[in-house]
């Protein structure tokens, strides 16, 4: 031992750094997450002056939404782009690779970050401010970037981390009783979700011996079945936690309403979607034959998911814990689509988590402004805000059917290809499950909107009273709130009648997560090198 | 020694899980700080256990000499640690404060969230 020396000629080995610079155009994969870190650091160096910090936070977001851009059309072009930090090739260095899903959600995004920002100058208090809002709200973009860019299954977990913590720092700001409360069960909860991430993680090492995505998808295949399955298995729950899916849904609905409207609103737009892109990431592309062992299991998820999140909306008096039970509603429509892992089935469910980022975030918006208009959180006490402003009543209506998946908007679409899926494949169950999804939403929904905006009064004694305690929208509030707000809806409603975009982009989405060539690929791990046997190259042994 | 290993990653999550049921917050963060010395343990172990042969390329050397053990796992652990801290200092102020503001240590207790008697929705409409 230590004695054998090694002679260098003879020695082949397969090429493990990279030698030339990276070429500049390559760096759009990283910059996302680069800007966004880079602003939270200046933000933090600036956190004592309070003028100029919302300017400059938004000025990041729309250079972040410019660059998401460029990638996107890069990718739609020439298929999914790798970039790997630190010298070293793929499986060692530390890989970004970035297929149409993981640029499209990164870039809805922080367009629903954008529009969070900008609705929060209506009513930020300036102590927030100095307590690192903007700062936070960076960080917790930049964690989510980094999760839906990474080709590395350790970095996914630092990702989720970084998200994480920036999300603590916001669900507690303001301080408010109700807010700890929610933030015990958040914090406790998630933590508690990656961690039994992290345990997944070592059995992957452990398993495989490699971390790197692409790596794995190639190497998972030779691995028993059992092991795999098992890993499976703790992934699904842990990303199931994270996206808040039936069982593990119990923190969402009493968290999600507790902190500021725009923070509901970035949560629901960016938390959870995260956990089941990494669902799809996870299952569809990586270890697929887990993913057909669990199958029986995942649809029967899906379906109570389905079911049960609408009817728990039907019982809630409270708006936004009545939105958080639609999103979850959502994440059912997701794994349904992980229930059917055919080109419909996936392309449905992507084009589904990009819908309901910018509509959740959006209803959530409206919301907030329903609640500041009425001053309570009781949809009981809001009747009447019809008559204070119809344009709202319209947003808010076009959002419940969007969700509900009525056609024209984009919400139809990805539910249409979900059941065409079920159809192909004769899944008579999670076709009816679908269906009554969007029956009980749409009936949860149109109340919602019937009691805060159709009825002219609040729920009194006996019979309704008119409601005389709203207070109108003031100037800033209308710039502010309604105008951001507004911005979602129309992306909805544009994707919704001229659907071609999406539909490519989701075709092109779903090939490359159930075809891993073109991902693998793109890393430059070369699928035969992996497949020598180290210990058989001719080594000549030195005296 | 794997085998050793294993059984006490075993009575971590055991006690840990144990912790966790408990209602008492502050027995819960002893649960997660215990889950997360399991957790890395599991890391260590799954990486294979390789005693004294430090993973140093010897001189006039190219390439390891196997065996030698495996510096992978323990980066990870390592980051593992530092985020595991962070988190759970943060759960550990986010406790105390709870104390302090709802007078609650009990989960059962703590109800502002989630009202027991929720009012139900109106039949109208």
């Amino acid at each position: 031992m230590g004695t054998n020396l090694v002679n260098e000629e003879t020695l082949v080995l397969p090429k493990a750094m990279i030698e030339v610079a990276t070429n500049a155009a390559d760096w759009v994969i990283i910059l996302p997450v680069v800007l966004a870190l880079l602003g939270a650091a200046i933000l933090l160096m600036l956190r004592s002056t309070l003028r100029g910090q919302s300017v400059f936070a938004i000025i990041v977001v729309m250079a972040i939404i410019f660059i998401d851009v460029l990638l996107l059309l890069k990718i739609l072009e020439f298929g999914p782009q790798t970039m790997t930090m630190g010298k070293w090739l793929a499986p060692f260095g530390i890989s970004f690779s970035v297929d149409v899903i993981g640029a499209a959600f990164a870039l809805a995004g922080a367009v629903v970050t954008l529009v969070v920002l900008i609705y929060v100058q209506a009513d930020i208090a300036s102590r927030e401010v100095k307590y690192g809002f903007y700062t936070l709200v960076l960080l917790m973009l930049a964690g989510v970037s980094g999760a839906f860019m990474t080709g590395d299954l350790f970095n996914l977990y630092v990702w989720f981390e970084v998200m994480l913590i920036s999300s603590f720092g916001l669900i507690i700001m303001g301080g408010r009783k109700i807010q700890l409360d929610g933030a015990i069960k958040y914090g406790f909860l998630n933590f508690l979700a990656t961690t039994f991430f992290l345990i997944a993680l070592g059995y992957i090492y452990g398993l495989v011996g490699t971390l790197n995505m692409a790596d794995i998808a190639i190497r998972a295949g030779d691995a028993p079945v059992g092991p795999i399955s098992a890993i499976g298995a703790l992934l699904l729950l842990a990303f199931g936690m994270k996206a808040a899916a039936f069982p593990v849904n119990a923190w969402l609905p009493a968290s999600y309403h507790t902190p500021h409207p725009a923070v509901s609103a970035l949560f629901g737009g960016l938390l959870t979607k995260v956990g089941v892109y990494a669902l799809l990431r996870t299952l569809i592309l990586i270890l697929p034959s887990a993913r057909e062992f669990l199958d029986p299991l995942i649809t029967g998820l899906a379906v109570a998911t389905l079911i049960l999140a609408p009817l728990g909306a039907l019982s809630q008096t409270n708006l936004r814990r009545a939105i958080g039970f639609f999103l979850i509603g959502g994440v059912g429509v997701v794994m349904a689509g992980l229930a059917m892992p055919t080109m419909r089935g996936v392309a449905g469910a992507s084009i589904y988590v990009f819908h309901s980022m910018l509509s959740i975030a959006a209803l959530y918006l409206l919301a907030g402004l329903i609640e500041r208009m009425s001053g309570t959180d009781d949809t009981r006490k809001m009747g009447g805000i019809y008559n204070a402003s119809s344009l709202m009543s319209i947003l808010f209506l076009v959002m419940i059917f969007a969700i509900a998946g009525l056609p024209p908007f984009l919400g139809f679409w990805p539910k249409l290809l979900l059941i065409e899926a079920g159809a192909s494949q004769g899944d008579v169950v999670l076709i009816v499950a679908l269906v009554i999804n969007s029956f009980i939403t749409l009936i949860a929904g149109t109340r919602l909107w019937s009691h805060i905006f159709w009825r002219v009064g609040r729920e009194g004694e006996n019979s309704e009273q008119v409601n005389d305690r709203l207070e109108p929208l003031s100037l800033k509030d209308k710039w502010f709130g309604i105008a951001p707000t507004s911005i979602l809806v129309i992306i909805v409603v544009w994707f919704g009648l001229f659907p071609n975009v999406v539909f490519d982009a989701g075709r092109t989405a779903a090939a490359d997560l159930l075809f891993s060539e073109r991902y693998i690929q793109s890393t430059g791990i070369d699928m035969d090198i992996e497949n020598i046997d180290i210990e058989n190259i001719d080594i000549e042994v030195k005296p | 020694m794997e085998f050793a290993l294993a059984a006490l990653v075993g009575l971590f999550f055991a006690t840990s899980i144990y912790l966790l049921l408990s209602r008492a917050i502050i027995r819960m963060l002893l649960g997660i700080a215990i889950l997360g010395n399991a957790v890395n343990l599991l890391i260590f172990t799954a990486g294979r256990l390789t005693r004294e042969i430090p993973p140093i390329v010897p001189h006039g050397q190219k390439q390891l000499i196997e065996p030698f053990a495996n510096p992978l796992p323990q980066a990870l652990i390592l980051t593992a640690i530092v985020i595991g801290f962070a988190l759970f200092t943060f759960l550990l102020v986010l406790g105390y404060r709870a104390y302090q503001e709802l007078d609650a240590d009990d989960t059962d207790t703590m109800r502002i969230a989630e009202p027991e008697r929720a009012p139900r929705p109106p039949l109208s409409y």
